[in-house]
């Protein structure tokens, strides 16, 4: 595999990253980046540190890094994660106030205290932090529950003080949404199951309306509206197939939710590498952070109503001779 | 009927489905069979997630019809938890 951390790759203009990744020949890594500066979503680290965890050591090759800013990659405890040496003398100051660094959850007890600790990590008011918390305990729950992977999931946020965001990333190196969708769903194609698993109601484990008593298929939905109505990026990639949320214009007044992911304004795709897992990077404003009270009441609405239509359409239609 | 202090099982913040649904097994359900009334305490409890609410109360719903809503009580829900009961008690009768 091969890596190339660039200049830039935020949620906005990552495509270009994501298709440059060399997945290929998966005992080995080699991990490159841009000469003078790296500045990089913490998805984009959780990414190479999820797959990094599946080689040894001693078959990964980083070459030496020159950027500027290469000492955020150590901060963020990138080298440590995947067992290799850095090779960089810095002083670590403390890490509250700016960024969760690479952490592996492996099971429920790990997610609490993740959970538990990264709001004092990030300096967050409690208005603030309802939902970080939400967003990452839901995410680390599918891939504990659903994904099947052997690492668990690797999760990394930074704190962004220029645009007040806290950008969050989630990884896994599992089954893929494809295989646990088609669990109960037929999706021909990794970019349908992604969009069935963004739909209200969908989950993997059954095709009864109101899920199973343990998954409702409603967490993925949740999050992409979260960071709809904060207007933010969104991005879930799996398999070959990526699909975006892009920001909504400031301009409009309020933002209308809908059932089905490719309603919204969005980009995708369904050539990227082939990740053997699922990627989710959401960004969360926390200037337009709409209170938590207030963007649950749009989303029940909108649950409720694709609820709603997706039992309409089961119905059975009168004969007429 | 009986009460159930939540925070002391799932912390300020009710996001481990595992213990919603180990509540719900072993408090909730043996006591609706009992045919008494549950009170559910959310005092101290900042937030919740919708997963945990469906692991919590979603099949009592729908093993006993919306009815049992009559025998369970919310108590000390700030709005955010409010409404996310709301939501999966709404989604459950809707389904």
């Amino acid at each position: 595999m091969k890596v190339y951390l660039p200049n830039s790759a935020f949620l906005g203009n990552i495509d270009p990253f994501l298709r440059k990744i060399d997945l290929s020949n998966p005992d080995t890594l080699e991990i490159t980046a841009n000469k003078k500066w790296i500045s990089i979503h913490p998805v984009v680290l959780a990414m190479v540190a999820a797959i990094g965890l599946g080689v040894k050591p001693s078959r990964i090759k980083c070459e030496k890094l020159e950027a500027k800013s290469r000492h955020y990659l150590q901060r963020m405890g990138l080298f440590k994660v995947i067992g290799i040496k850095s090779n960089m003398v810095i002083v670590e100051h403390e890490p509250a106030g700016r960024f969760i660094p690479l952490t592996r959850i492996t099971n429920s007890q790990e997610l609490t205290r993740c959970i538990t600790e990264m709001i004092p990590l990030l300096h967050l008011e409690p208005r603030q932090a309802d939902s970080i918390k939400y967003v990452v305990s839901e995410l680390v729950r599918n891939v504990l529950e659903h994904a099947q992977s052997e690492k668990g999931a690797m999760v990394a946020a930074q704190y962004y003080k220029k645009s007040n965001t806290i950008r969050i990333g989630i990884v896994d190196i599992g089954v893929g949404v494809k295989k646990t969708i088609n669990n109960a769903y037929p999706a021909k194609t990794h970019l349908e199951a992604i969009q069935l698993a963004l739909t209200p109601g969908v989950t993997g484990t059954t095709q009864r309306i109101g899920g199973t008593e343990y998954n409702a298929g409603a967490g993925l939905f949740f999050i992409k509206s979260i960071a709809q109505i904060n207007r933010e990026f969104f991005m879930i990639y799996s398999g070959n197939a990526m699909y975006k949320l892009l920001k909504s214009s400031s301009k409009k007044k309020h933002i209308t939710l809908h059932g089905d992911p490719f309603l919204e304004r969005h980009s995708k795709g369904e050539d990227y590498p082939f990740w053997r897992g699922t990627v989710v990077g959401v960004d969360i404003s926390l200037s337009r952070t709409a209170e938590f009270a207030e963007l649950l009441d749009l989303i029940r609405k909108v649950y409720i109503e694709t609820i709603q239509e997706r039992k309409k359409e089961r119905y059975r239609k009168p004969r007429f001779i | 009927m009986k009460e159930i202090k939540l925070v002391s099982l799932v912390g300020s913040f009710a996001e481990n489905k595992d213990i919603a649904r180990d509540i719900r097994l072993t408090k909730i359900i043996p006591t609706i069979e009992k045919n008494q009334g549950v009170i559910l305490n959310f005092e101290k409890i900042e937030g919740a997630t919708q997963s945990f609410m469906h692991a919590l109360i979603s099949d009592v719903i729908r093993k006993y019809g919306a009815e049992v809503l009559d025998k369970i009580v919310f108590k000390n829900c700030n709005e955010t938890v409010r409404k996310i009961i709301d939501i999966v008690a709404e989604y459950m009768q809707e389904s």
